[in-house]
């Protein structure tokens, strides 16, 4: 009985040696946690947070560039957005050119990793190529992009003519023609954001024991039902968290756009970003740009929230 | 069956090479852009895809003498440094204090993190033009170097948490109880470990670097202050007429070396996106 008690004594000061410490470590932890933190917190509250603000403070505004004078006008940007026929334009081309491309990107991108998955010779030299439109700056990947659409030196129409698929005579203006302007605008976006995807969606599948797919296998299952069943319900948080990183990067940014086709002809390749850059900055009315850049940040937060959240459950089951 | 297997063989050949050729063409198409002579590259009727002439340096000459590419090419590397020196002096500490902050509060923080990470870059540069003003830094690098790490600092934080992460807590415990205070520890255990991180975050930031042209376009007026991503297309496209040759010659001097250098931390990269977003 005395032992016994010994013991649970030991124990319990054992526990509140431990607690003690542990408690210590935790106050320890907070201060040193809110020193590291507070450098970048500050710094991201003055340049993200406090422009952020005060562009949403001149959505509501009417500021311009030439003037330093400001008045409040409530909703009156916004209404005019609503009643501006290119704004609609531009929301409809960026979710197309959104949707499109990156339906193209995570179907590809599967492809592309599970003929990259199992080794064979020469499989890092082919990652090198494939990964090459993701590492080498987009700006500049954009201006090669200009080069091969040319409209008279175009190599793709060029191969076209050689390969006798469409008529000497007939020279499409890839960026020039509002249908194909989209479809190429479209297809750089595709070649920028595919090789993040498929490194993304690789990794994922190495990530997957290969006995599971063996067993699914040895059960009787057969590719179509091993592919859908098993495999991409294993990866669908990794797809997951590319397309995320697709949908963001295709909604708020412009380069592609801004270089091939400055959201021409007619508007036909004009996105929110681009014509909020337009109207904002090159046009110089703040307000507006500002009210036009701010439609979409609500959905996509939204967007970004609900794909983690998924992600992350999609991982836990 | 050999011959079903060599279909299938055949097949993944040809379904890797079609990959191969839409993603790698545009490099092998600035490549030979770059080296052709200008007869050769405005000829119709000669077969575009290889020398019909003999190759030149004419375009790379172009690019050194009659442009200030190399004063570019400085300024680049100037303000890349500062930015990946501000970036990481932010985003390290600001990783590590997340991911360990165990729990709901270090997680939504990151989230908080990240949702900076999509406002629209065009909202912000409103913003930053007035600021730039203000500040008396119009047509100085110092304007670039203030601005962007405003997209690198949140980006580079969520990664390095995904990346300290992966460093198991077990490890670190064991270097605080052999002695070394909380800072050692970072410094002397955690960071080695997180080296490929702190890569991958040193090439974001580069990559950002060289390829942003909006800011800099805007900020900066006087030639020889502008950056290569800046310098390039202002000098180099006069109205209609491009200079191919020279154009691509830039933009694959620019490309190739980053493209080399992120090839070895790729895996890692991969690692910390994923491991920032389900971990």
């Amino acid at each position: 009985m005395a032992t016994h008690l010994a013991g649970t004594h030991r124990m319990l000061a054992d526990w509140r040696a431990r607690a003690r410490t542990t408690g210590r470590w935790r106050d320890d932890e907070a201060k040193l946690g809110a020193l590291l933190l507070g450098p970048a917190v500050v710094y991201i509250v003055a340049l993200v947070g406090f422009p952020f603000l005060l562009g949403v403070f001149y959505s509501f505004s009417d500021a311009s560039v030439g003037s330093t004078s400001l008045h409040f006008m409530g909703l009156q940007n916004y209404a005019a957005i609503m009643e501006d026929p290119t704004f609609w334009r531009s929301l409809r081309n960026a979710v197309v050119f959104a949707l499109v491309s990156q339906i193209l990107v995570v179907v590809l991108g599967k492809i592309l990793a599970m003929a990259l998955y199992r080794e064979f010779r020469g499989r890092w030299l082919i990652r090198l190529l494939i990964l090459l439109p993701w590492v080498a700056p987009i700006s500049l990947g954009a201006i090669g992009w200009l080069w091969i659409f040319d409209p008279i030196y175009s190599i793709i129409t060029w191969t076209l003519h050689a390969l006798h698929l469409i008529a000497p005579t007939d020279t499409p203006v890839w960026l020039g023609q509002p249908g194909l302007a989209m479809l190429s605008v479209i297809t750089v976006d595709v070649w920028r954001l595919l090789p993040l995807a498929t490194v993304i969606i690789l990794a994922g599948l190495t990530a997957i024991p290969p006995d599971v797919l063996d067993a699914a296998q040895v059960d009787g299952a057969g590719f179509l039902r091993r592919l859908f069943l098993v495999q991409l319900p294993l990866v669908m948080p990794v797809m997951l968290v590319a397309l995320l990183f697709g949908i963001v990067f295709t909604f708020t940014d412009m380069i592609v756009i801004y270089v091939l086709t400055r959201g021409g002809p007619y508007d036909a390749t004009q996105v929110l970003a681009s014509y909020a850059y337009f109207t904002g900055v090159e046009g110089g009315d703040l307000a507006t740009g500002a009210a036009i850049s701010l439609f979409l940040f609500p959905v996509l937060a939204a967007i970004a929230v609900f794909f983690l959240t998924m992600a992350r459950r999609a991982e836990v089951v | 069956m050999d011959a079903r297997r060599l279909t299938l063989r055949a097949g993944h050949f040809v379904l890797l090479g079609a990959f191969v050729v839409f993603l790698a063409f545009p490099f092998y198409w600035m490549a030979i852009t770059a080296f052709k002579q200008s007869t050769d590259l405005l000829n119709v009727a000669a077969n575009p895809l290889w020398f019909n002439l003999p190759p030149t340096l004419e375009h790379l000459t172009v690019l050194f003498r009659d442009t200030q590419f190399g004063r570019w090419l400085v300024n680049t590397l100037v303000v890349s440094t500062a930015v990946v020196a501000i970036t990481l002096l932010l985003a390290l500490p600001a990783g590590y204090a997340l991911a360990r902050f165990s729990g709901r509060r270090g997680r939504s923080l990151g989230m908080a993190i990240f949702i900076t990470y999509l406002i629209p870059p065009t909202i912000l540069f409103i913003p930053f033009s007035r600021i730039v003003a203000d500040l008396g830094l119009q047509n100085s690098l110092w304007s670039l170097v203030l601005v962007y790490p405003s997209f690198t600092v949140p980006f580079c934080t969520w990664l390095m948490m995904g990346f300290f992460r992966t460093v198991p807590r077990d490890i670190e415990d064991a270097a605080l109880m052999d002695g070394l205070t909380r800072l050692g520890t970072f410094f002397k255990v955690v960071l080695p470990l997180a080296k490929a991180g702190v890569l991958t975050a040193v090439i974001f930031t580069l990559t950002l670097v060289m390829q942003e042209f909006v800011y800099g376009i805007t900020f900066i007026t006087t030639s020889s202050n502008y950056t290569v991503s800046v310098g390039v297309p202002t000098f180099l496209v006069r109205g209609d007429v491009y200079f191919w040759g020279s154009l691509m010659a830039a933009c694959l001097i620019v490309s190739v070396p980053i493209a080399v250098l992120y090839n070895f931390f790729v895996d890692r990269f991969v690692a910390g996106i994923t491991g920032g977003a389900l971990k």
